[in-house]
């Protein structure tokens, strides 16, 4: 399958295979209105299969929401057809408004205008806890 | 402007501090009697807690200061609907410093952004109690002479007690800890807190549920209370509350020099006739818990 190639715009590779719709969800790329293809399961050296976002526009877009989902993750800018930049991401060290706590005993869940701002407090198990009641994310 | 939320937010030469400030305390509490003239605590307890709220004013009235608050939320504007962070701005423009007791974990910290006076976390839900922690230190300070080279045995609730968490992590950073952990297996102590803190930092630790197996090598025994508060089934805890009752009879082959101690308010997870015992600490504990309250505030405004 031939997906054409983009002039001015991002391509963001090396998502897991199966991650893209939750990227593509986290980063509001719904609300685009220009043209954004999601390639899944394309065989990949690296990953085996990988999923792949092309998006045919320059955004500014949130690396730590890319970088929480999927650091190994890289993104190259594309401009007049050319890669101008590729960049890796890491783990974020904290992520504000991208998740939300789910513990019903956490302040968060009767002051709902607090902003919902987790923490990274182990990297190598990618564990973040919520700033106000530390609950790990996701639990 | 220093808040306290976590025991962590203070290095271990900040809990020295505050403990010798609070032996000097007792051993010449008038020479305190003035230190806090002209201030105001503000104890914002949007829970009950009775002894917490007394301790704390306690400790204010102590250093010649005064206090003001509220006991329960529905004597607050929150039960309006105000924020914490709108009542806090609000309080701190009539006191010096706030004492927040609030059933929402993470309510205290909020508050310390929002104020322009020092915050004092008196208790967030299951979650932080540093005041607590600091009582607790105090009374294993004045008990043993030391931090270090301790067995320290936690009984009773250990998933939900915030107090048994927030001692582990402070004991974590002295030399030569082990922690005995006696619960039943509904209530084990969570394994984030074995993961973040016993094994991060290398403590040697044992499960148990049999509290009189372990009792001989216990230099200090931290008996918990199961609270109904944090069970949302009220059949789960009707079932665990009596798990573990501590009578003279199992106190048999403890050590002499064993030290008991217990956040309180206790039910029946001890019996009365264990508080003849000297080894009993449980009240001397809530005695401590005024004098490193007013160590705290003292540090806390600036005043030395």
């Amino acid at each position: 399958m031939v997906i054409d190639a983009i002039k001015n715009g991002i391509v963001i590779d090396h998502i897991a295979a199966g991650k893209a719709m939750e990227l593509y969800q986290t980063l509001g790329l719904g609300r685009l209105d220009c043209t954004v293809a999601i390639l899944k399961n394309v065989p990949s050296q690296k990953l085996g299969r990988k999923d792949i976002i092309k998006i045919d526009r320059d955004l500014n877009l949130d690396w730590d929401v890319i970088g929480y989902v999927d650091p190994n993750i890289t993104v190259n800018i594309i401009r007049d057809g050319e890669r101008v930049e590729k960049r890796l991401l890491k783990l974020p060290d904290t992520i504000t408004n991208v998740i939300r706590c789910r513990n019903p005993r956490c302040i968060t869940s009767v002051e709902q205008e607090l902003p919902q701002v987790f923490k990274l407090t182990d990297r190598a198990a990618r564990v973040y806890r919520c700033l106000y009641c530390e609950t790990q994310a996701g639990k | 402007m220093r808040s306290l939320i976590d025991i962590l937010d203070l290095s271990t030469e900040e809990i020295n501090d505050l403990v010798s400030t609070a032996a000097d305390i007792i051993a010449d509490p008038a020479a305190y009697a003035h230190k806090c003239d002209g201030k105001i605590l503000a104890t914002l307890f949007f829970e009950p807690s009775t002894r917490t709220r007394l301790s704390f004013e306690s400790a204010m009235l102590s250093l010649g200061g005064k206090t003001l608050g509220f006991s329960e939320a529905s004597s607050s504007s929150a039960a309006k609907g105000e924020s914490v962070a709108d009542t806090v701005r609000t309080v701190s423009c009539y006191s010096d410093i706030i004492a927040m007791r609030h059933p929402k974990e993470g309510a205290p910290l909020v508050a310390a952004a929002h104020s322009m006076v020092p915050v004092i976390n008196a208790g967030d839900g299951g979650h932080n109690h540093p005041t607590q922690t600091l009582t607790d230190l105090l009374t294993i300070h004045s008990e043993k002479g030391r931090f270090n080279s301790l067995t320290v045995g936690f009984c009773g609730d250990l998933k939900f007690g915030r107090t048994v968490h927030s001692l582990i992590n402070a004991l974590s950073r002295y030399e030569d800890i082990k922690i005995v952990l006696i619960s039943p297996d509904e209530l084990k102590l969570p394994s984030y807190v074995k993961k973040d803190v016993l094994l991060r930092e290398n403590i040697p630790y044992t499960q148990t549920t049999d509290l009189e197996a372990v009792m001989p090598e216990l230099d200090i025994l931290y008996m918990t209370r199961v609270q109904r508060e944090r069970f949302f089934n009220e059949e789960d805890y009707l079932r665990l509350k009596d798990s573990y009752i501590l009578t003279p009879e199992k106190l048999v082959n403890a050590k002499p020099d064993l030290s008991i101690l217990h956040p309180l308010p206790r039910v029946n997870e001890i019996s009365v006739a264990v508080d003849k015992d000297p080894r009993a600490a449980y009240f001397r504990q809530v005695r401590n818990g005024r004098f490193i309250r007013m160590a705290l505030i003292m540090k806390l405004l600036g005043i030395n």
